[in-house]
């Protein structure tokens, strides 16, 4: 394992793990804002590359993986931090005011996984049209398609139309 | 179960987005797009207008969400490579390397050069054909309309290459797990090698037109300048990026593909605005035409498949005596390959930014998330704030000068 990326791991006191050459910490939810603020600040990461998540349903404990990916451009590193969430909706702290530009991808994560930023300023959908029910990535969620709807039969339609799972 | 009334957005929905003048009918709500030409595609801007200067703008994304990364954990590895072709449609084959890559590097397979190498011409090709789209259409915004025509002449040729070699112009899905899906033509050689020639010419005419044309300076110097900090920390990527002074190319930074046997450099401008950014895409078509002399002058004889048939399907040739051809051919055509539980995620230089995925495997034949970081998604995030008070006019030339691409931002 790297050196640098080894040392901040053990400065964070979180436990590494590493795959085909990229390192991966995990974090607990609460202290993710604490966790963004010292890579930043300190360790000089100063983009957020990309933040997604893997849901692991059926498995509840944890049923999600937020997936936080960083580079640092003046020391040349990516290191990828993992947060597990517990429950079907579950909530975690949002970073947008330690990296400005997770303001979006935790939108998606809300749309898309149904995650709760409790601190996001904008938690609205991002892709998926503002009314749409359900979050589409989850696996749960039917893999399905949709009819074409005409005035007469969009009725029939509506009601064979499959919904996920609450 | 009964119909559900329409809901609406009100302009209630979105006040945290407005400023306090929007509410009192002091300031004007205009809609531009999604059917909007300078848009560039599907984009739907809510403006709060004062007079003709924007207060503030609230981009609306998700028209051409297609649920790519959904239908992708529904696939094989191998049948989900026609959907990456789908995102960012003017990198094509950029998305295909990002996505084949990430296989690569999830299961452990090995690329022969030849196919790394003819990789790279392709890329760089595309990177070439992308460049001309934006310069054409960037002109085209900015009324300077034979740009257009010229720019769509010469990435006319490249189209021409990738159909000879994968038989389609844009949806190519050429790169395959393990090297190309086929060795080029004859042809191919020629083809490049001409357009080699004829293309840095081409380029001082498209300079000839804008770089010092006085409208065009007027409408770009000094329009949506972006600090450098701040670039970095919105997790801006690409020419956008390089376009306020940071020297951030992650084939240079973090090189893949042999990038780093390669001599080119990394365009970068100080000035931030949407002429800084031209620049340095200007530039940047002249480092490609670089990297693709170089690749094809030194491009080895040899398979472009990996020889790993746990992987790669073998030869044709092959079925007709051998018991394990087809054995594999079969496993590989019905079942597909298994990949190990786990993750990666790699990270390109698109033309348009870092164009990441994020792929895990659950030790099966299908992916189990496959997850896009997008260049456009994250580029167009700073709009908001990039456009704030500039004319309508200028919000054009910024949106161009971000060089987005909505089938990228809404996957």
């Amino acid at each position: 394992m790297n050196k640098t990326l080894e040392k901040i791991a053990a400065e964070l006191g979180l436990p590494a793990h590493e795959y085909a050459g990229q390192v991966s910490l995990t974090a607990a939810p609460e202290a993710i804002v604490e966790v963004a603020t010292a890579l930043k600040k300190k360790h000089k990461f100063e983009m957020l590359a990309s933040q997604t998540a893997v849901d692991y349903w059926p498995q509840t404990e944890p049923r999600y993986h937020v997936v936080y990916q960083f580079t640092s451009v003046s020391k040349k590193l990516r290191l990828e931090v993992r947060v597990p969430l517990a429950g079907n909706d579950p909530e975690m702290p949002s970073i947008h005011e330690v990296y400005p530009n997770a303001n979006w991808y935790e939108r998606e994560l809300f749309d898309m996984f149904g995650i709760r930023f409790s601190t996001h300023p904008d938690l609205r959908r991002i892709l998926m049209p503002f009314d749409w029910q359900g979050h589409p990535l989850r696996k749960d969620y039917p893999l399905g398609y949709e009819e074409v709807e005409f005035s007469f039969n969009f009725e029939e339609i509506e009601l064979r139309k499959p919904r996920p799972k609450e | 179960m009964t119909l559900q009334p329409v809901m609406e957005v009100t302009v209630n929905d979105l006040k945290h987005l407005l400023s306090d003048r929007a509410l009192e009918g002091d300031t004007m709500l205009l809609n531009m797009g999604p059917q909007h030409p300078s848009t560039h595609g599907v984009l739907r801007l809510l403006l709060e207008l004062d007079g003709e200067t924007i207060v503030s703008c609230i981009p609306d994304i998700g028209f051409l969400h297609t649920g790519i990364e959904k239908n992708m954990e529904a696939k094989t590895y191998l049948k989900a490579e026609v959907m990456t072709d789908r995102l960012d449609y003017l990198n094509t084959t950029g998305n295909n390397l990002a996505y084949v890559m990430a296989i690569e590097k999830l299961v452990g397979l090995d690329v022969p050069p030849r196919a790394e190498m003819l990789r790279v011409i392709i890329v760089e090709l595309q990177r070439i054909a992308s460049h001309l789209v934006w310069l054409g259409t960037h002109g085209l915004d900015l009324a300077a309309m034979s740009i257009f025509l010229y720019c769509f002449r010469e990435r006319e040729m490249i189209l021409d290459i990738l159909e000879m070699c994968s038989g389609q112009r844009m949806m190519t899905t050429y790169f395959r797990p393990g090297g190309l899906w086929r060795d080029t033509p004859v042809e191919f050689e020629d083809a490049v090698r001409g357009f080699l020639k004829i293309f840095p010419k081409r380029i001082d005419e498209y300079e000839a037109l804008l770089t010092k044309n006085p409208i065009f300076i007027d409408r770009t110097v000094g329009i949506g300048i972006l600090p450098k900090d701040k670039a970095l920390e919105w997790g801006l990527t690409g020419g956008t990026l390089r376009g306020s002074g940071v020297n951030y190319d992650i084939r240079k930074v973090f090189p893949y593909c042999g990038y780093e046997t390669y001599d080119f450099d990394i365009p970068v401008e100080e000035a931030g605005d949407v002429y800084a950014r031209y620049l340095v895409r200007m530039r940047e078509l002249r480092e490609s035409i670089k990297i693709i002399q170089q690749a094809m002058d030194r491009l080895p004889y040899g398979p472009v498949r990996s020889s790993n048939r746990k992987f790669v399907p073998p030869p044709r040739s092959e079925l007709g005596h051998s018991m394990e051809a087809v054995i594999h051919h079969f496993k590989l055509w019905t079942e597909g390959f298994e990949a190990p539980k786990a993750a990666v995620y790699v990270p390109t230089e698109s033309p348009r930014g870092e164009l990441g995925v994020y792929l895990e495997g659950d030790g099966g034949p299908k992916p189990y998330r496959v997850h896009f970081r997008t260049p456009s998604f994250t580029n167009l995030q700073a709009l908001p704030w990039l456009s704030e008070g500039h004319y309508v006019a200028d919000l054009v030339a910024i949106i161009g000068s971000i060089d987005i691409v909505l089938g990228d931002v809404d996957r």
